[in-house]
């Protein structure tokens, strides 16, 4: 934990206010509004729909594009070599990133669900939010296991933000954020099942919906293996591209 | 005059070339707008018919035309800084705004791409029809829209010669202009204050002179209005650039990265 704090603070010390708040909350405002207005335009969904899917699908701008600059942080440093030669347990090195993340992410969505309420034709009932920020914390912390993967290939890759950037606006279309997902075709939802974000926004749109943590609990199991899959996933790539890394002796090419 | 045209015409190829040979803006030009037409088209083919899908999918266009030009805006400046070459491009005798122009067009017109790839995905998953009804206009259309585009991406970046967090504003601008552009859901439908914004804008314009030269309608005034708009914001531009470069010398932060 400490680690992941003081990497965090090193490759994000120009996470300025002055940075954070156009980029990290502008963004998110700016989205929600725009798919809310999209759905009053089209007549598909009500507010809501758009509030608690974008709510959630922004924390994956943390856990993606945090990993993302992570890895990129590390190599634009000068660092990478010298975190990977280190013995340091890659189990403990992979969690600590992650950690400060999963927050970030969470006060990401906390904030989307502020924009709805206070912008929007939106109401939660105080409630539901404990069981709503299980639904977001789970959310968040499986959209960072799959940011790994993004990250992981961030080892072996230089142009890691394309990935990202593609892997972003991916899970925008194919989880259900926006676009009821029997709307979309059968190729499409079966690939919306393995990924993050799709039953973790199915939950939290049952649970603001008034529903208890109790009755999505199947929801939120799944959310939590697809999480679980892609950490074990981007575990095992972070090896095998480290390994690449050190053959190809790319560690240090940005 | 005829100086600055050809520093204008070397300055749009150099950058359209440094876009074509970087990954991320190859890739995010391609898959940025046909997603984001996806997501479009799933919401309103539900209720709308052929004309309303083509209404969006020239919307969804314009979309990517506008971050394009926004990309260009927010990265050439903040690329020459962290390359370390943007004191040079400022001490050179030709006078910056002109070299901006060059690279700012060259983003708007990489965002035509955008509108191809936009209509024909729409065509091929979507059938989505594509009916001209102005050939002429259209042809018309698409050129002014890049030019009011461009030259709004210059008043952005501008504003990164003195300041060198102005990227992150930049970054945020996709959305908001989208949305007061009335690319995807109609002007009518957002608050009123929000109006004259959408109005000063120049997707909100380009869009409409393309969708009425495409869907009927007099797409001249449009068209008139894009070109008014280009010649506002280049007047803009030259005034932010004089003043930013000045401030930026007096308080030596062109280094800064």
């Amino acid at each position: 934990m400490v680690g992941g704090v003081l990497s965090y603070r090193a490759l994000f010390n120009w996470m300025q206010p002055v940075v954070y708040v156009p980029t990290m909350l502008g963004g998110p405002l700016f989205q929600i509004l725009f798919f809310a207005y999209i759905g009053r335009a089209s007549g598909v969904e009500s507010d809501a729909f758009f509030v608690v899917g974008n709510a959630v699908q922004v924390s994956a701008m943390a856990g993606i594009f945090g990993v993302a600059m992570t890895i990129g942080g590390e190599r634009w440093t000068q660092t990478l070599s010298l975190v990977l030669v280190s013995p340091a347990n890659r189990f403990a090195l992979f969690l600590g990133r992650a950690l400060p993340l999963i927050v970030n992410g969470f006060v990401l969505s906390s904030f989307g669900f502020v924009v709805g309420l206070a912008l929007l034709d939106f109401e939660l009932e105080a409630s539901v939010l404990p069981a709503l920020a299980a639904c977001v914390l789970v959310t968040t912390a499986s959209c960072t296991a799959f940011g790994f993967i993004i990250g992981s290939i961030g080892l072996y890759a230089r142009e890691i933000f394309v990935a990202a950037n593609l892997a972003y606006i991916g899970l925008l279309l194919f989880c259900g954020v926006n676009v009821p997902l029997d709307e979309l075709p059968a190729w499409m939802r079966a690939i919306s099942e393995v990924l993050p974000l799709t039953h973790g926004i199915q939950a939290a749109r049952l649970v603001a919906d008034g529903a208890t943590l109790a009755s999505v609990d199947g929801l939120i199991l799944r959310e939590v293996l697809v999480g679980v899959g892609y950490a074990a996933a981007a575990y095992v790539l972070f090896r095998a591209f480290e390994a690449a890394g050190r053959r190809a002796a790319s560690f240090d090419n940005y | 005059m005829l100086r600055a045209l050809r520093v204008i015409r070397i300055g749009w190829l150099l950058q359209l070339k440094t876009m074509a040979r970087s990954g991320f803006d190859v890739l995010t030009a391609i898959v940025t707008p046909i997603t984001y037409a996806s997501i479009a088209f799933f919401l309103y083919r539900r209720g709308g018919g052929a004309e309303t899908l083509l209404w969006v999918s020239l919307g969804a266009a314009f979309m990517g035309l506008w971050a394009s030009t926004l990309w260009g805006a927010g990265n050439t400046i903040q690329r020459q800084r962290s390359q370390q070459t943007l004191e040079f491009a400022i001490a050179a005798p030709t006078p910056f705004l002109v070299s901006l122009i060059g690279t700012s067009l060259a983003s708007s017109t990489v965002g035509l791409y955008s509108l191809v790839a936009t209509l024909v995905w729409g065509r091929l998953l979507f059938d989505v029809p594509l009916e001209l009804e102005h050939p002429i206009l259209f042809a018309l259309s698409l050129p002014a829209a890049v030019l009011s585009l461009g030259l709004l991406g210059i008043v952005m970046a501008a504003t990164l010669i003195l300041y060198r967090y102005a990227w992150a504003l930049a970054n945020m601008l996709e959305y908001p202009v989208w949305l007061a552009a009335g690319l995807l859901a109609p002007i009518a439908l957002l608050p009123g204050w929000v109006h004259p914004i959408s109005y000063a804008l120049a997707p909100t314009w380009g869009a409409k002179a393309v969708r009425e030269s495409v869907l009927g309608g007099s797409p001249l005034t449009a068209i008139g209005v894009c070109l008014g708009l280009a010649a506002v914001y280049l007047a803009i531009g030259f005034v932010f650039v004089q003043n930013f470069e000045r401030l930026a010398r007096e308080r030596a932060t062109l280094a800064l990265s």
